[in-house]
């Protein structure tokens, strides 16, 4: 297959985040990545959607560093550096963020510990002074308002008893507590109402800036009504088979996945 | 991956240190002789060495019992010995005539006993192999009354009280381990809190085994009058050794009428190697006497170490109104083996108990919850609460629960709650993606799990109980 012809889309001009090349992986001996080739630059939001099982988890997974994968091939640089070298811990505290489709619980631990632990140990890997419980909670408080939440939430257990739309919310408040340079939104819209898809959009939107990236991994169009993507990819058995702009995911609304199967070649 | 995991729960023991000093030790054996001998050394009246001795005869027509979860090769109890002291002991009058190497041995376990270290706001009694070796803020504590010193002392000083009380919640005869140390026990803490007085400070006992060969059999009797508080706490720690070492202490707890004893335990005896080689074997009895109405006492123990522990700190409900608790860490890790909970005897009126047992399995640790709550006939408007919840780290260890109930009672309500959980790869991947290391992410989901036990813990315990977890977690108990 060739290579998306990435020169014709709208170029930001930004530095490159993440550039990957070739990348096939693996999960339990069954190969599901079968040569990805991506770059993303800053200041960008690319959405990555396909068809269930075309791999669109399994590449977020990756990227994060998740143990159950395994890349077999290929490459990916983060801001130069080889991402696939670094431990999970060592990518987050460099910026890289991943929301997760399935939050897990953390039985005893409050939200409010949980995310200056998180907020503290970034900050211990750049150099800062660690936040103490006082100065933490003036800059919570504020991204709690963003999310539409009260103080309640900080002393609740972490996603313990959360609905799945409010354990997506959270994965959106940590995400702007901790303002990571690459986001990798791993089908945060799904499991939402229409509000708080609203929320969760207009959070990520206003998070943009010219130094940082998004990467939306979903099923559906509607998150990206209120979320302008730069670049939309189709990914298919493990590989990305046509980028595009905006009207790409329009005409996948349309048209469902299957013309899109019919037209990549067997490999 | 559960390899990593278990590597960060399987911390050195760090405790496990000798100190080089000349002791004076019975050898090994047990007979009315050396029974007659211990009594002698400790200077007793002759009503305390009869007790002795019947307990002794009880004890020799017992079996040892083997109906809990744990399995070890038998004990030879010929071939320990029933006394060690540090020698030339006189009569202390002040802690500058202790030997400089046991101020030392408890300083490095964090125990400071010289007046200008001594931890603000505990009193401590440091026990030594079998004796006492010191107790610090007596002298604060006398002028309200309170006495808190060594038992062996509370006998010759205050042989009333303890006559009254020793033996009447665990009776001499009880099992076969409180049997034996009825008849043997060398040393533990006395406290007696009189009518309607707060003690204003902690107390606390620490035990120390040093010598090899020795078992530890120590004797604790807390006494709360009408209306008093007390918060106790216990620590106690091992060198490293190959062979088996034995500890049957006895702690017994009189609330009486609106009275209130907290009572917490550290149990960090050596656990033994990793292939299961020495280690201490711990049978506890440890029972409290809610006998006045509305009193309550409450157990807190976080049990980390031993090869073997059993134990059952339990609650007699006496008085009418009264409240019993429980709350409980235990964790196995290694070859470790416990068989631990407790029991709640409901006899008086609206009494209520709350069980909350947290068990922790790594390595190829087993992990047994063993509680009975009764409710007796005219036990009416009973409640218990009891919550048994258990956590597996790695997948060659083992979590059992047993809980027994025995409800005689119609107007009883009883509820009950068990989990177990495995600590997942994918809770520790969430934390590390969001930038914590491996290590504070185990830390934290296992402090997480034990919150609801920690923080009934007082202060100072509570971040000890967190360190010995491998923990540093400000913040979050409470």
């Amino acid at each position: 297959m060739g290579k998306v012809k990435r020169e014709t889309l709208k170029d930001s001009g930004g530095k490159v985040l993440l550039e990957i090349r070739d990348l096939h992986a693996t999960v339990e001996g069954q190969e599901i990545l079968r040569g990805i080739d991506l770059s993303v630059r800053a200041g960008e939001v690319h959405a990555i959607m396909g068809p269930n099982g075309s791999g669109k988890s399994t590449l977020a997974q990756v990227l994060a560093g998740h143990p159950a994968y395994t890349v077999t091939k290929g490459s990916a640089s983060y801001q130069g550096k080889d991402l696939l070298a670094m431990t999970p811990e060592d990518r987050a505290r460099e910026g890289v963020f991943l929301a997760f489709q399935y939050p897990v619980a953390i039985r005893g631990i409050t939200n409010a510990y949980f995310l200056r632990s998180a907020v503290n140990a970034i900050r211990k890997h750049r150099g800062e002074e660690q936040l103490g419980p006082v100065e933490f909670m003036d800059a919570l408080e504020e991204k709690l308002k963003v999310i539409g939440w009260d103080d309640s939430y900080l002393n609740r257990p972490v996603n313990e008893g959360f609905s799945g739309g409010e354990k997506k919310r959270n994965e959106i408040l940590q995400l702007a507590v901790l303002e990571p340079r690459l986001a990798i939104l791993d089908e945060t819209d799904s499991g939402l109402d229409i509000d708080a898809l609203k929320t969760v959009a207009q959070t990520v939107e206003k998070l943009r800036r010219p130094d940082n990236a998004t990467v939306i991994v979903t099923h559906y169009y509607r998150i990206l009504t209120h979320i302008q993507p730069d670049v939309v990819h189709v990914l298919s058995a493990g590989r990305i088979v046509k980028s595009g702009g905006k009207e790409l995911a329009l005409e996948l609304e349309e048209k469902g996945y299957d013309w899109i199967r019919e037209a990549v070649p067997v490999a | 991956m559960s390899s990593g995991i278990e590597a960060q729960v399987l911390q050195p023991y760090k405790y496990g240190f000798v100190t080089d000093i000349e002791s004076d030790v019975v050898p090994p054996g047990l007979s009315e002789d050396v029974i007659r001998l211990i009594s002698a050394k400790k200077g007793e009246p002759e009503w305390m060495l009869e007790w002795r001795l019947k307990a002794y005869r009880n004890w020799l027509k017992m079996p040892e019992p083997h109906w809990s979860n744990v399995t070890y090769g038998p004990i030879d109890y010929q071939a320990i010995s029933y006394y060690a002291a540090p020698k030339q002991r006189p009569t202390l009058d002040s802690l500058d005539q202790v030997d400089p190497k046991l101020i030392e041995t408890f300083e490095k376990l964090g125990i400071p006993i010289e007046e200008r270290k001594r931890l603000a706001g505990v009193a401590v009694d440091a026990v030594f192999d079998s004796v006492s070796v010191a107790t610090t803020f007596r002298e604060t504590l006398a002028r309200q009354g309170i006495i808190f010193c060594a038992i062996s002392e509370a006998i010759r000083e205050h042989p009333d009280l303890v006559r009254k009380y020793l033996g009447s919640v665990v009776p001499h005869n009880d099992n076969f381990f409180a049997a034996l140390n009825s008849a043997v026990f060398t040393d533990g803490s006395f406290a007696y809190i009189p009518k309607g007085v707060r003690c204003p400070l902690e107390l606390s006992t620490y035990f120390r085994i040093n010598a090899s060969s020795t078992g530890q059999f120590e004797r604790t009797l807390i006494v709360a009058e009408e209306g008093s508080y007390v918060s106790y706490l216990e620590g106690c720690s091992a060198p490293v050794r190959d062979e088996n070492q034995l500890h049957a202490a006895v702690v017994e707890l009189v609330a009486l009428d609106d009275a209130t004893i907290k009572y917490s335990t550290i149990q960090n005896w050596y656990p033994g190697d990793e292939a299961g080689r020495g280690g201490i074997y711990n049978f506890v009895t440890k029972r409290g006497a809610c006998r006045g109405k509305n009193s309550k006492i409450s157990w807190t123990q976080v049990e980390t170490g031993s090869a073997i522990t059993w134990k059952y700190p339990g609650c007699i409900l006496q008085g009418d109104n009264s409240i019993g608790e429980f709350y409980s860490v235990a964790v196995t890790n290694q070859r470790q083996q416990a068989d631990t909970g407790t029991k709640m005897i409901h006899m008086g009126k609206n009494t209520r108990s709350t069980i909350v047992s947290k068990g922790i399995s790594a390595g190829r640790g087993q992990n047994t919850y063993r509680g009975l709550v009764k409710i007796l006939k005219g036990a009416e408007h009973a409640r218990n609460y009891s919550q048994c919840d258990s956590m597996l780290i790695g997948d060659r260890c083992g979590a059992h629960t047993f809980p027994y109930i025995d409800v005689r009672n119609s107007t009883a309500i009883m509820e009950h709650e068990a989990s177990t959980s495995k600590i997942g790869e994918d809770q520790i991947f969430y934390a590390k993606q969001r930038g914590l290391s491996a290590e504070d992410a185990v830390s934290m989901i296992v402090n997480g799990f034990c919150k609801e036990v920690f923080k009934e813990l007082p202060m100072e315990f509570a971040v000890e109980a967190q360190r010995l977890l491998g923990i540093s977690l400000e913040g979050s108990v409470g």
